[in-house]
C-alpha cells in the first residue's frame, strides 16, 4: 500500500513537471516537430490499414441485422456514429499505445541505462524538457489528428463495402453518414483523443525515464508502458462516456 | 560512524590550488553503505587516479561531485561551489566547468558525431552560427584524432572511437575539471594506450585537473600524478604509483602485483 501511494505521488509529480514544461520556455520546437513527425506521419499506414479493415468488417457484420428488419438505409449513419463516437478513437489509441508507448519507453529507457540522460544532465541540458515534454506534447497534438484520419479511412472502407453491394453514391453515403453526427460527438471524440495522447506520451515517458536494470529493465519498462496505457485508455473512455451521457441528458 | 583509520588529505598543502575538496562524504543505498567517510583533494593541473574494486563506490563518488547522486552527508566543494547545497541554476553553472566522460561514452544514438558535439554548444553557449559550430566541432574532433568520423552515427563507431568522441564532446565546452569514469574499460591494450595518451594530452592542452576512476593499474601508472585507493567506502591510501606499489596492505597489494 505504501509503495502504491509513493508511486502515485511520484507519477503525480512527474505529470505536474511535464505540464509545467508545456508553458515554460525555452520551447523545444524543433524536437517537438521531429516527434510529431515520428508519432503522426510514421503511424499513418498502420492506423489507416487497421481502420480501413475495421470499417469494412463493421459494415459487413452490421448489414444483415439491419437488413433483417428493413433498416438497411440506416447503415451509413449507424457506422458513422460508431466510428466517430467509439471505434475511431479507440482503435487509434490502442494502436498508438502499442506502437508509441513501447517506442517512447524503450527509447528513453535505453537512454537512461546507457547514461545518455545523465550525460545530458551533466552537460547542463534539461533532459526532462528535451526528452519528456516534447514527446508528451507530440502525442497530445497528433492523436486528435490521427483520430480524424482514422475516422475518414474507416468511413471510406465502409462506403466501399456499401457501394460493392448496392452501388450507392459516395455523396449520398457521406450525407447520410454526417447527418447523424452531432457537434457533441465530434467534440467528445477530440477531447478523448487529446486525453489518450497525453496518457500514452506520459506513461511511455515515465516508464522509460525511470527505467533501471539494464536491457531487461528497458524491456520491462516498454511492456509496463503498453499495458498501463491500454488500461488507461479504457478508463478514460469510460469517464468521458459518463460526461457525454450527462451532457446528452442535460 | 567515521572510521578512525581513514585518510584525511594533508592540510598543510597549498589550499589555494585545491580545485576539489571532499570531506567526510557518505552515501548509502538502502542498507548498504557505499561511501562511509571519503576525504579527497584534487589540486590544480593534477591527474588524480582513484582505484578500487568493482562496486567500491568509485563511480558513485564522481556522480556525487556533479550532483547526479545526492550524498547523505559530507562536504563537496568544487571550484568554490558547495555542491550539495546548489540550486538548479548554480548546479548548471558548475556543470559547465566540469566535464564528465562516462564509462559507456553515453553518446546520443539518434545523433551523428557532429550533432553530438554541436548539442552542448547550442544548448549551453547558444552558438547557432553554422561556421562557428563547424570550426569548433572540427577542432574538437581533430584534438581526439577523429575528424573523419564527423558524419557517422555512434553505432558505426568502435568502443575506443566512442570514448574519444565522448571526451571530445565534453572538451568542447572547455571545462576546468575532467572526471573520467573507467576510461579504458572494455578496450584492448593498444586502444587503452591511446586513451591514456589522450588523457595526458587533455591535461596539457586544456590545462585541466582530472579525476580518473579506474581499476586498470597500467592506466593508473601512465596517467596518474597521484593515486588514491578507495576501499570499504573510504580512502585507504594515497601516493605516487611507486609509493602505492610498495604497500604491504594485504587488500591493496594485489592491485599492484599484476
Amino acid at each position: 500500500m505504501k509503495k502504491l501511494l509513493l508511486q502515485t505521488a511520484e507519477i503525480s509529480k512527474f505529470t505536474g513537471k511535464a505540464l509545467k514544461q508545456f508553458v515554460q520556455p525555452p520551447f523545444e520546437v524543433k524536437e517537438i516537430l521531429r516527434q510529431c513527425y515520428i508519432v503522426g506521419y510514421r503511424s499513418l499506414f498502420l492506423i489507416g490499414f487497421t481502420c480501413f479493415i475495421a470499417g469494412v468488417v463493421f459494415t459487413r457484420q452490421s448489414r444483415p441485422s439491419l437488413a433483417s428488419f428493413g433498416a438497411e438505409s440506416w447503415l451509413p449513419s449507424m457506422v458513422s456514429q460508431a466510428v466517430v463516437r467509439a471505434l475511431g478513437p479507440l482503435i487509434t489509441a490502442l494502436i498508438c499505445a502499442g506502437k508509441l508507448g513501447s517506442y517512447i519507453s524503450a527509447e528513453l529507457g535505453s537512454m537512461r541505462v546507457s547514461e545518455q540522460i545523465d550525460a545530458m544532465e551533466v552537460s547542463g541540458v534539461r533532459p526532462f524538457a528535451y526528452l519528456v515534454s516534447t514527446r508528451v506534447i507530440a502525442t497530445t497534438i497528433m492523436l486528435p489528428v490521427l483520430v480524424v484520419y482514422a475516422d475518414a479511412v474507416a468511413l471510406f472502407g465502409s462506403f466501399l463495402t456499401v457501394n460493392s453491394i448496392n452501388n450507392s453514391s459516395f455523396q449520398l453515403f457521406i450525407i447520410d453518414a454526417l447527418s447523424s453526427i452531432t457537434y457533441l460527438d465530434i467534440f467528445s471524440s477530440i477531447i478523448k483523443a487529446i486525453l489518450f495522447g497525453f496518457a500514452i506520451g506520459l506513461i511511455g515517458s515515465y516508464n522509460g525515464y525511470y527505467a533501471s536494470g539494464g536491457t531487461m529493465g528497458v524491456g520491462k519498462a516498454a511492456n509496463t508502458a503498453v499495458v498501463i496505457s491500454m488500461l488507461s485508455i479504457f478508463i478514460i473512455e469510460l469517464i468521458v462516456l459518463q460526461f457525454v451521457t450527462l451532457l446528452r441528458q442535460g | 560512524m567515521r572510521n578512525s583509520n581513514v585518510m584525511v588529505p594533508d592540510q598543510s598543502s597549498n589550499e589555494n590550488d585545491v580545485v576539489v575538496k571532499i570531506r567526510h562524504l557518505q552515501k548509502s543505498f538502502q542498507d548498504r553503505a557505499v561511501l562511509k567517510d571519503v576525504n579527497l583533494d584534487l589540486h590544480k593541473g593534477e591527474n588524480l587516479v582513484v582505484i578500487g574494486k568493482s562496486g567500491a563506490g568509485k563511480s558513485v563518488l564522481i556522480k556525487c561531485m556533479v550532483g547526479l547522486i545526492e550524498p547523505d552527508e559530507g562536504e563537496i566543494n568544487i571550484l568554490g561551489f558547495d555542491v550539495p547545497k546548489l540550486d538548479t541554476k548554480q548546479l548548471r553553472e558548475l556543470r559547465l566547468q566540469v566535464g564528465f566522460s562516462f564509462q559507456g561514452s553515453a553518446l546520443y544514438d539518434s545523433m551523428t558525431v557532429r550533432e553530438n558535439l554541436e548539442f552542448p554548444l547550442k544548448r549551453n553557449l547558444g552558438i547557432f552560427d553554422p561556421a562557428e559550430l563547424k570550426t569548433r566541432v572540427e577542432e574538437a574532433l581533430q584534438n581526439v584524432g577523429l575528424a573523419k568520423s564527423i558524419d557517422q552515427y555512434p553505432t558505426e563507431l568502435s568502443g575506443g572511437m566512442k570514448k574519444r568522441i565522448g571526451i571530445a564532446r565534453t572538451l568542447i565546452l572547455r571545462p576546468k575539471i575532467m572526471l573520467y569514469d573507467e576510461p579504458t574499460s572494455g578496450l584492448d591494450p593498444i586502444t587503452s594506450g591511446e586513451i591514456n595518451d589522450l588523457i595526458i594530452k587533455v591535461q596539457e592542452d586544456y590545462d585541466t585537473s582530472s579525476i580518473i576512476i579506474t581499476h586498470d593499474i597500467s592506466s593508473a601508472k601512465v596517467v596518474g600524478d597521484r593515486i588514491v585507493a578507495l576501499l570499504e567506502g573510504a580512502i585507504r591510501m594515497e601516493g605516487t604509483f611507486d609509493e602505492m606499489k610498495a604497500t604491504t596492505d594485504p587488500e591493496l597489494a594485489p592491485f599492484f602485483n599484476y
